[in-house]
């Protein structure tokens, strides 16, 4: 690790402020991810300013039936949360899915969404790496890339998003509250991560000297079916190969509203408008299932070792929802898919 | 030539209480939780394995939660009261998981041990395994390169009382 300054924010105007002073200071939160990186030496901050005293720790309902959830909440007591877990179980899931219980109790909600991606080549300082170096090249593209990514990559970057919490977010159009130097501003979930495109050393739309304040759920929950289901190469505490957050709004059989989205695939969780509106009107049956999956799967791209990746993703996405109608959501600890 | 000036951080007084003693340490911030127990506390019993959160042998508990003192900066954890595995026992009786873990046999080479004690605690103290699938589940983040799951699981078992 290297040297660093250390500063306490005060306050999320300080935290802002001595962001903005300073390009290379990084915010610390629970730490899990930076701490890695910074062991690594991928990532070497001049300063670290510690929010983790900051007032960013309250879930709150909001005026209109959704929640207001603090950046800072850990994301052990988010998936724990009665509201969380009556309302939104298809987050609850998603979340428990993830890292272990002692990542989960120091992670911060914010700091979910800004972790980096787990790419080897990312990680190795002695390899060529488009994200940590950029014009350096990208070694995943024609290395190991069983892990990378299928859907949105570019010439620069295969890279993932290994983040769960963020794939059931993306499907409950979550929105991201920030506060920067010019105010405060509000995105989409699904417009917070960006596609590596030439800059995959940019992994999101946070500008410079911003910060996230919290994430929002909208009123609609889908408690009723929903499921996560994460395929790994072990059956705990490891990044998805592949990923499924679906929620379906049923009325009988025919399906009013369908939310997919997909991890381990993508830069960032991967989500299909088009899909989504191929299944409302239908029925629940495994054949419109598997129409979705082919829309959300469109342009799909193998290199040489995640060729399986695609077959393994339309699968799943098709148990998922399949799991999802029956209203039999995928345990996290129980671990045979049903 | 340039000039280069490195600006080397002061030291930072951190008041921690471990087990239950106050300490007061003159810390650089780039400390780990972990190294200022082993290094500057000498206590031991908390183990480096991975020093990357993977393995959970530096698990301790932080005003009673489980987390991996390996990724924790001391300087961060001012005021905060730390349990480790040298202070689970109480007046001579051992904690209810170490206990168990000695009437299962749940350990072999016993590096991972205070680790798997702590992080057992914690998940006892979180109350949200109820039965054996769960508990692995929820251990998932101590690894143990000798293989005693089985026994790790059944000692965690009788310590939540269910056989």
């Amino acid at each position: 690790m290297n040297n660093f300054q250390y500063s306490r924010a005060t306050d999320v105007a300080d935290a802002i402020r001595l962001l903005a002073a300073d390009p290379d200071a990084k915010l610390i939160a629970g730490g899990t991810n930076l701490i890695d990186l910074m062991k690594e030496n991928v990532e070497r901050p001049s300063r670290l300013i510690d929010i983790s005293r900051l007032p960013l720790r309250d879930i709150e309902e909001t005026a209109d039936g959704g929640l207001r959830i603090g950046a800072l909440v850990p994301n052990s007591d988010l998936a724990y949360h009665p509201l969380v877990e009556q309302r939104y179980p298809l987050l609850a899931g998603a979340i428990l899915a993830g890292a272990s219980a002692q990542l989960r109790n120091m992670a911060s909600v914010g700091g979910n969404l800004i972790q980096r991606t787990r790419c080897a080549y990312f990680y190795d300082t002695a390899t060529p790496c488009n994200k940590r170096e950029p014009g350096s090249g990208c070694s995943a593209i024609d290395g190991l890339n069983r892990n990378h990514a299928i859907l949105g990559t570019s010439a620069s970057c295969i890279a993932t998003n290994p983040s769960d919490m963020s794939v059931a977010l993306a499907a409950l159009g979550a929105l991201v509250h920030i506060a920067g130097p010019s105010g405060q501003r509000t995105i989409a979930l699904t417009d917070f991560h960006r596609l590596p495109e030439d800059k995959p050393h940019v992994d999101t739309n946070l500008g410079i000297g911003e910060i996230i304040a919290a994430v929002e759920l909208p009123k609609h929950g889908f408690a009723r079916n929903y499921s996560y289901l994460k395929i790994r190469d072990r059956l705990s505490y490891a990044f998805a190969l592949v990923s499924v957050a679906a929620a379906l709004e049923l009325d009988g059989n025919a399906i009013s509203e369908a939310r997919l989205a997909l991890g381990g695939v993508a830069h960032k969780p991967w989500r299909s408008l088009e899909a989504e509106a191929a299944l409302r009107g239908q029925a629940a049956t495994p054949d419109h299932f598997s129409r979705a999956a082919d829309l959300l799967l469109h342009g799909a791209t193998a290199r040489s070792h995640n060729r399986f990746k695609i077959e393994l993703a339309r699968r799943a996405i098709v148990r998922t929802l399949i799991q999802a109608a029956s209203a039999t959501p995928q345990s996290q600890a129980h671990k045979k898919i049903a | 030539m340039s000039d280069v000036t490195h600006e080397i951080p002061e030291r930072i007084p951190v008041h921690i209480v471990v087990n239950g003693v106050g300490h007061t340490l003159d810390l650089v911030p780039w400390t780990t939780l972990l190294d200022a127990l082993r290094d500057h506390l000498a206590l031991t019993g908390t183990k480096k394995g991975c020093d990357h959160g993977q393995c959970g042998a530096c698990t301790v508990l932080i005003d009673g939660r489980r987390v991996n003192s390996c990724l924790t900066l001391a300087v961060m954890k001012d005021g905060a009261e730390i349990t480790t595995i040298e202070g689970l026992a109480k007046d001579g009786t051992l904690h209810p998981v170490q206990q168990a873990f000695i009437d299962h046999d749940a350990f072999q080479c016993g590096y991972c041990t205070p680790g798997q004690i702590c992080s057992a605690a914690g998940l006892l103290a979180e109350g949200r395994a109820r039965d054996a699938d769960e508990i692995r589940e929820l251990m998932s983040g101590n690894l143990c390169r000798c293989g005693a799951y089985p026994n790790i699981v059944a000692a965690i078992q009788q310590a939540m009382g269910r056989p």
